[in-house]
């Protein structure tokens, strides 16, 4: 295999295997687990390929794809490439997927081989808006993420799973489309300029920041395209105040389904901002840091306060990524390298940690039915290693030092400080409210009497859900012991995008 | 060892690990304590060979760094650890008192099932890693990687009986005071890194010290800001309120935990930073100010107290306050000197206070209890040694320490420090008044526990016992220190050598000198002469004859035939004072009515006004409603008859017809 064929590999991959899938005979529902396992295992190793190939001190893209013409008329190409920010995500999505994939092996019982296709499409969609280095197959990819997980929402989903699954896809579609016609704003404007159609990601970074300023909001180019794509990427984070399809999606979600829209897909909003708004638009996001980072620290005082009563598990832990998210976009609106690097530490702490809770949420879920904070109690004396499991991601969700919430709070933070210290104070009580949340679900859930009598029968965590958990607390030490692994890739990248 | 200060740390650190692994296997408890007791024993081996090392090398600061631990822009933070004379004085009781508090835990915790036996010394082993990493830590980051882990470990072991709801509430309590104390903590290490570039120990504070005029300002927010921190960590006025509710875990915790380590972590931390506090005077007013008051406040409140372990924890916030007020005098020596004799004899008192309770089958009311002295004579003795020490008696380990803050505070109000001389004498008039209350509650502890009647019921009486070996040796060897722990730090005043100040001397390289011609420098300076020797003699004894009077109220008290007697005619002349005290002046009241409260009201109205209801509500769902509304009604448009169309094509037709014409 040469090695610019690995990205096409990486990310079309998954689809190859949904379609091999396919092929599958419905009965034979192992069969298809354990394929679909064996791929996102592959799928996991070629990106490990990925990163032993990566060249660490190139600031641009590399291990590009040959630039393949798709729609020449209007210079549209497949056209793949990765930087030490995007390497770090593909790497977490492709180590989520088998996660999700063991996860799901019990609570899936239904549609086992489309709820399978749909994983792996989801896949590529993903990995490929990442990588794509090409702004028309960019939107592609985006959209294309919308299909399998309205259907996983909506097929494999709780009671108000289509009202969830409609939410989702609506609200997320009103901002696309925006996007859409900046992108093809930009590309126009381009065309203006240079009379060659191109949508490649390099092109339309020119005709971006060629923009025009303006006096106000409305007679500026750079500041509306800016907001078009601004809005897409605020909704999908999400950013207060367009956060309530979340909460729905999440609790109706599967299990797999929740970890995914935690993992991965809410990243996408922040990466966006990272690697479209802030190059693109220099002089606009200079006009709007302001309100994104108001934004950034009322999502993460409001979305603790609204964590803190919740009585649904997975409403609270919905709630507290909204909290989450607003680090890492106050970490990329202070724009300083440290505050940068930490919000990408950050999306990817994200997806551990939440990730993880979701999935040991969805454990005992699954013995209990129930998602109720009160109807638990006292269980670590029942179920102790779950207990220790849980409470382990509790505190790299709280951002333990030694874990790895802490490294990209830290970050985030003492980055912004130079900037916007008011910011600072103010998003730092975030971290206490942070603690009183997931604590007081903790002692709720497993300490205090123990009163429910059916929870007498809860089996601990089982070696199949270990084995799930496993891979994202290894990162979760890992990380936070040693982050250099992780920060020194995208050093290069975060500076050069900075640079700007 | 020196050259991988590393392995002491990382010997507990395996020995959580292997007891987490016991646990999990429901191994014996021989095991467990081989591994737990053994890992901390292996350690303080560990430091003291360190600790040897060190001292006979003529570097006064060594740094170890061992690999980048964050590096992202202008923030670095190496995994290093540093070892110089505060660290060895830290280094040295933590290990050696954590050592023997683990041997007590053996006999103390030996009821336990086997996997909560095992839970319990896991979670020892890893405070134990956390409190070394904490004091070997060579920057402010790492620090507060061991400043986080102690308050995670303190969480789960006053939270170790989980099924009692006090218990796993206190535990919470605990953590989020501390979080509060740390936001300020980690506020510090950002406003450092801006200012300094750097947060290690080695290069901030020497930059600070050689230009102090220069960041005067910014060390005065720093100081107050890292200052926050220590009062969570050492539970000083406003965040104490969680460590009385500490004590809801086993006394063993209370004595590693929440009296000889832990708590004393802020005072570390000031004593660590003296630079910064020395160039931002500011701050160290406040320190010395809220370390004051925390001192009296609490010793006020321990009068009332009738638990056992809630009197020593309110007397363990009030000796936190004397440390504080000491470093907040300049006096930082004789802080970390208060905090080493305050280890040996606190952590008695409690393991004294566990082996009571232990023998009162779990009892910790001291209104019933009475007589043990005669049923538990090595719990007896050595607990007299630890209350006449922390009560200030000559010869007594806490007499020296403590009367070197209070000398040093006095010095402070006469040499005019800072130009707020008189507010040093109120400081000082505050310590001695603590410190007659301090003999007051301690020998009303003794005299209501030990000495009398016991006033339980027979079956109880039935129970009584001395305590097995393993927890009366940790008792008698903390009580010999309890004894002459204090010679190491004897006054000049009484030798004539200041080199006699053997802790004091040892300290010295840790006081960086500031760059010269500072005022603050020569203000601080001033602090260090004495007030002269007529006076240094005469608040000598003013503080000894202040400890015995209050030792002789609280004879008058509470011994003898008429005990109890005088005490309740005070609560029936002063019922509402009382009651005011007893019920700790309501601050948990307020706080839950001033904060919790509105906090969780206002939680609820962000999630059900502006969340469920104007976000999601009016705005989302009201979109989605408005566009169906108006398709209901653009529908009627397209009624698919042609008629309808046909009368539209009409009307149109003539509508034109009559605007054209």
């Amino acid at each position: 295999m040469h090695i610019e064929h690995l990205l096409t590999f990486v990310t079309l991959g998954p689809a190859a295997g949904a379609l091999i899938l396919a092929f599958i005979p419905g009965r034979l529902e192992k069969v298809q687990r354990w394929a679909a396992l064996l791929i996102s295992l592959a799928e996991f190793a070629l990106s490990c390929l990925l990163w032993a190939n990566f060249n660490p001190d190139i600031a641009g893209f590399q291990l590009q794809t040959a630039k393949v013409p798709w729609i020449p008329q209007l210079g549209i190409s497949y056209h793949l490439g990765i930087d030490g920010i995007s390497l770090l995500l593909v790497m977490l999505t492709t180590l989520l997927m088998p996660v999700v994939i063991i996860a799901s092996w019990r609570s899936i019982s239904e549609h086992v081989k489309a709820f399978h296709i749909s994983l792996l499409m989801l896949t590529t969609a993903m990995l490929g808006a990442f990588v794509s280095l090409d702004v028309f197959l960019f939107y592609v990819f985006w959209e294309l993420m919308l299909i399998p997980m309205y259907f996983i929402i909506g097929v494999w989903g709780g009671p108000r799973r289509i009202y969830a699954a409609v939410k989702f896809f609506i609200y997320t579609m009103v901002g696309s489309v925006l996007m859409l016609v900046g992108i093809l704003y930009l590309a126009y404007s381009n065309h203006l300029q240079t009379h060659v159609w191109s949508f490649a990601y390099s092109d339309l970074l020119k005709a971006g920041r060629q923009l025009q300023m303006g006096h106000s909001f409305f007679t500026s180019p750079q500041m509306l395209v800016f907001a078009a794509f601004a809005l897409a990427f605020a909704i999908k984070v999400p950013m207060f105040p367009f956060h309530t399809w979340l909460p729905d999606a999440h609790t109706e979600a599967p299990t797999g389904g929740s970890i995914i829209l935690a993992g991965v897909l809410l990243k996408l909003g922040t990466y966006g901002f990272l690697r479209y708004n802030r190059p693109m638009f220099p002089d606009a996001w200079h006009a709007f840091v302001p309100l994104i980072l108001v934004l950034a620290v009322i999502g993460i005082l409001y979305g603790a306060w609204v964590a803190l009563v919740q009585p649904d598990m997975k409403k609270l832990v919905a709630y507290s990524s909204v909290s989450h998210l607003g680090f890492v976009m106050l970490g990329l609106a202070a724009g300083t390298i440290a505050s940068t690097e930490g919000a990408v530490l950050q999306m990817v702490n994200h997806g551990l940690s939440t990730g993880a809770l979701f999935l040991l949420v969805g454990v005992i879920y699954e013995r209990r039915h129930t998602r109720m904070i009160a109807d638990y109690g006292g269980i670590a004396r029942v179920v102790p290693v779950y207990t220790g499991l849980f409470l382990l991601v509790t505190l790299s969700s709280i951002g333990l030092p030694g874990l790895n919430g802490f490294v990209g709070e830290f970050l985030i933070l003492a980055g912004t400080w130079r900037r916007y210290p008011v910011a600072v104070i103010f998003a730092a009580l975030g971290l206490i409210f942070g603690a009183i949340y997931m604590l007081w679900m903790v002692q709720r859930v497993f300490w205090n009497p123990f009163t429910h009598e059916e929870n007498k029968s809860l089996k601990d965590i089982n070696l199949r859900e270990v084995l799930a958990v496993a891979p994202l607390v290894i990162f979760i030490v890992w990380i936070g012991v040693h982050p250099t692994t992780f920060l020194s890739p995208m050093e290069a990248a975060v500076r050069s995008l900075l640079m700007h | 060892m020196l050259g991988s200060l590393w392995i002491i740390p990382l010997l507990p650190l395996i020995g959580f690990g292997l007891n987490l692994f016991l646990g999990w296997r429901k191994a014996r408890k021989s095991l467990v304590t081989i591994a737990g007791v053994g890992s901390v024993g292996l350690a303080t081996i560990a430091a003291y060979w360190a600790i040897i090392g060190y001292l006979e090398q003529p570097a006064r600061v060594i740094v170890e760094r061992y690999f980048t631990w964050i590096s992202a822009g202008k923030i670095t933070v190496d995994a290093a650890f540093q070892i110089d004379p505060l660290t060895v004085v830290m280094m040295a009781f933590v290990t050696f008192v954590g050592f023997l508090i683990h041997v007590y835990s053996i006999g103390y915790m030996h009821g336990e099932s086997d996997t909560a036996y095992a839970r319990f010394f896991a979670y020892m082993n890893l405070f134990m890693f956390s409190m070394l990493v904490l004091v070997l830590g060579s920057s402010l980051p790492l620090m507060f990687v061991g400043w986080e882990g102690v308050g995670l470990c303190s969480y789960l072991l006053i939270g170790f009986y989980f099924e009692d709801t006090y218990c796993a509430m206190s535990g919470k309590k605990a953590f989020i005071a501390n979080r509060i104390g740390d936001v300020g903590f980690v506020l510090g290490i950002f406003a450092t890194f801006a200012v300094f570039g750097s947060a290690d120990f080695t290069r901030f504070l020497p930059i600070a010290a050689a230009h102090p005029q220069q960041y005067a300002g910014w060390a005065t927010a720093i100081g107050l800001l890292l200052f926050v921190g220590a009062t969570g960590k050492s539970a000083q006025i406003p965040l104490y309120v969680w460590l009385p509710d500490a004590m809801a875990g086993p006394t063993p915790v209370s004595a590693l935990i929440h009296a000889a380590t832990m708590v004393t972590a802020g005072v570390y931390m000031v004593v660590r930073c003296n630079v910064i506090y020395r160039i931002g005077p500011a701050a160290l007013l406040v320190v010395a100010i809220v370390g004051g008051l925390t001192a009296i406040y609490a010793a006020s409140i321990a009068v009332a107290q009738n638990d056992i372990k809630k009197v020593l924890a309110y007397s363990t916030i009030s000796q936190l306050g004397y440390m504080f007020l000491g470093a907040g005098v300049g006096a930082f020596a004789a802080a970390i000197f208060h905090v080493v004799t305050h280890a040996f004899f606190k952590a008695l008192l409690f393991l004294g206070a566990g082996s009571v309770i232990h023998a009162c089958s779990g009892n910790q009311d001291m209104r019933t209890m009475g007589g043990l002295r005669k049923v538990m004579p090595t719990t007896y003795w050595t607990f007299l040694a630890a209350t006449l020490a922390i009560s200030g008696i000559f010869p007594f380990a806490g007499f020296f320490s403590k009367d070197e803050i209070l000398g040093r505070t006095f010095a402070a109000g006469a040499s005019n420090l800072h130009g707020f001389g008189w507010l040093y004498y109120i400081l000082w008039f505050l310590g001695i008044t603590a410190a007659f209350i301090t003999a007051f509650y301690m020998f009303r502890l003794v005299y209501m526990t030990f000495h009398g009647e016991f006033r339980g019921t027979e079956e109880e009486k039935h129970h009584l016992h001395e305590s097995p070996w393993t927890m009366t040796l940790p008792l008698q060897v903390l009580g010999v220190l309890s004894i002459i722990g204090g010679f190491i730090g004897i006054p000049k005043l009484m030798t004539g050598h200041a080199s006699w100040n053997l802790i004091e001397h040892f300290l010295d390289p840790v006081v960086i000198p500031l760059g010269t011609g500072h005022a603050a420098e020569i203000a601080a300076g001033v602090s260090e002469h004495s007030a002269g020797a007529g006076i240094e003699w005469l608040l000598l004894l003013v503080s000894l004859s202040i400890a015995v009077a209050g030792i002789l109220v609280a004879r008058s008290f509470y011994a003898g035939e008429h005990a109890f007697e005088k005490p309740a005619r005070f609560v029936e002349r002063y019922p509402l004072l009382y009651k005011l005290i007893l019920n700790k002046y309501y601050i948990d009241e307020v706080y839950d009515k001033v904060v919790i409260q509105p906090l969780y009201r206002f939680a609820r109205f962000c999630w059900k006004a502006i969340d469920t209801i104007i976000i999601d509500g009016v705005i989302v769902n009201g979109t989605a409603f408005m566009t169906e509304l108006t398709g209901d009604i653009l529908r009627f448009l397209q009624t698919g008859n042609v008629r309808n169309y046909a009368l539209s094509v009409a009307m149109g037709v003539l509508l034109l017809i009559v605007i054209l014409w």
